[in-house]
């Protein structure tokens, strides 16, 4: 659990990050996301001890950061960042094992966390181990980085930013990606991005940040259906705010249970605006409904998604 | 692999400095023919593998003096701790490389005497710009986002100089080593004005006793060893780019 309280940060007479409190919770994955200069990177960056607080304290498991020695607290701590900046002049094998390394590990077991982690994240691990950063595409260069991060089974890991420089195809794929690791990892993660679709996509809560201020905290739902403010209102985009409400909510969540309809079903867990797509697509009102073992649970209907709640 | 050896430049390059160095005086009819005025033909006061010896320890030795002082200038001021003396180092290598080295020998010689040392003291100042300008280009030079991913996961500031800033910095570092070693080359004989043994010891010999066989012989080992030296470093830069860049 990451308790940032009343957190401050001065830079040369500007207030940056101005009095911030926020909790996130073990095993959650928070998106702080404001427009540049909100102060989500900074914020984001005093958890580790990049940047000093100028007041306030951050604990992790109930330990105030500012106690700890700082390399001791960033190996604890996973760190990703847009520009990845793996080591240039090691293999991928030994960007991986950074901070394993640092921590004493024996060969054989990094060897066999590298192995693990390439698997991870779905990279050949026995083509890319021994290649060198430049040899790999961006996508994958953001995947070791990754999986440079999660190496020593950090309790948190910090993203700022992540995919951010990546082309649309190979962001949407390393989001799905992120999520199932989150899945499967249960790691806490702090995850900075300025894009409100992304937010909306992979957070449980959602952190809106504006001139250093906490403008709004809490679930995708919340932000979109009740938004605190103009600020945030206007954040998560002046038109289309009903179509980011149907890719928050599940079709589960508003199906008819035991109904069936004709044709292909669809997946309980998809959003609804994947439903709308699929009954422009095929031309129809109803579609049936699987769960995720494919088995059929139910239908949902055209006006299900208008009345929903 | 062995017809590329065979072909080698910096091989035959090496080959002929050596030969020259080892058998000058069997030369010496083509410079009695060149120069019928000059006698003997070729400078013999001593061996050119005595003069060799004792130039290239000089440019050794000053060398590896200016180089890790030039390194470790360029690390502190590249730290937080050192960021403020920057201009200051700056300046006074710009200084040191404007001083021309005769100069530096004049002023050296009443204070340490005639004789190898003022050719070193000389020699290192001389070199250092081109080293601390390399050094501290190379160092800033590494990316911003790789040393900011090497602090994020914890590496301690001297594990980033060892594992991130020295060894990205490198090839810049030898850039600027390669330079001044080459300069070096060409500047120690200047050493041979105030009694150390260099290769300029024939040229001075040459120059005030009208023998001009003597200085085209200093000079020709002179600019075959500068030469010799460039390639070695030219080889020394394709490896370390090599393991950088990681190939």
């Amino acid at each position: 659990m990451i308790e940032i309280d009343r957190i401050v940060k001065d830079y040369g007479g500007r207030r940056v990050v101005d009095d911030v409190s926020l909790t996130v919770r073990r095993g959650e994955l928070c998106v702080l996301v404001g427009p540049s200069g909100s102060g989500k990177s900074t914020l984001l960056r005093m958890v580790n001890r990049l940047v000093p607080a100028s007041s306030g304290t951050i604990r992790i498991d109930g330990e105030d950061v500012a106690r700890l020695p700082p390399e001791a607290l960033r190996r604890r701590i996973g760190y990703v960042i847009q520009s990845v900046g793996l080591f240039p002049h090691w293999t991928v094998e030994d960007n991986i094992a950074t901070v394993p390394r640092l921590l004493g590990w024996k060969p054989e077991r990094l060897r066999a966390r590298v192995a693990e982690l390439l698997d991870l994240l779905r990279l050949d691990a026995d083509a890319v181990r021994g290649r060198y950063p430049h040899q790999l595409s961006g996508g994958q260069q953001q995947r070791v980085g990754v999986a440079r991060a999660l190496a020593a089974g950090p309790e948190l890991l910090l993203m700022d930013e992540p995919f951010g420089a990546l082309d649309p195809i190979t962001r949407d794929t390393l989001q799905d990606e992120l999520a199932r690791i989150h899945r499967a990892t249960g790691t806490t993660i702090l995850f900075v991005t300025h894009d409100m679709d992304e937010a909306l996509r992979l957070a449980d809560r959602i952190a809106v940040l504006r001139d250093g201020r906490l403008a709004q905290a809490g679930t995708p739902a919340d932000i979109v259906e009740r938004p605190a403010d103009a600020f945030v209102h206007d954040f998560i985009g002046r038109s289309g705010r009903g179509l980011k409400l149907l890719s928050i909510r599940r079709v589960g969540d508003v199906m008819r249970t035991g109904e069936t309809a004709p044709g292909e079903p669809i997946d309980a867990d998809a959003p609804l605006s994947e439903a709308v797509s699929r009954m422009v697509e095929h031309q129809t009102d109803r579609l049936a409904v699987r769960d995720a073992h494919g088995a059929p649970v139910g239908a949902i209907a055209l006006a299900d998604l208008v009345s929903s709640r | 692999m062995r017809r590329q050896r065979l072909t080698d430049p910096l091989l035959w390059a090496t080959l002929l400095l050596a030969f020259l160095v080892l058998a000058m005086p069997a030369l010496g009819p083509l410079f009695a023919r060149a120069f019928p005025a000059v006698d003997p033909p070729v400078w013999s006061r001593e061996s050119f593998l005595m003069l060799f010896l004792s130039h290239a320890g000089l440019v050794a030795a000053s060398s590896l003096a200016s180089t890790v002082t030039a390194i470790v200038l360029g690390m502190f001021v590249t730290r937080p701790a050192g960021r403020d003396f920057r201009p200051l180092v700056d300046a006074v290598a710009a200084v040191g490389q404007a001083f021309p080295p005769a100069a530096v020998l004049a002023i050296a010689v009443p204070a340490v005497g005639f004789g190898p040392l003022p050719t070193l003291i000389a020699l290192a100042l001389y070199g250092l710009l081109p080293i601390v300008e390399n050094a501290i280009a190379g160092l800033d030079g590494v990316p911003g986002a790789v040393r900011e991913a090497a602090a994020g996961m914890g590496l301690s500031p001297l594990q980033m100089l060892r594992d991130v800033d020295l060894p990205l910095a490198a090839p810049v570092i030898l850039a600027g080593i390669r330079t001044s070693v080459i300069i070096n080359i060409g500047t120690a004989t200047i050493g041979s004005t105030v009694g150390a043994v260099t290769l300029g010891t024939p040229i001075i010999d040459g120059l005030v006793a009208s023998k001009p066989a003597y200085v085209l012989q200093g000079a020709i080992v002179v600019g075959l060893f500068a030469i010799v030296a460039d390639m070695g470093f030219a080889r020394l830069d394709r490896h370390l780019r090599r393991s950088a860049a990681g190939r």
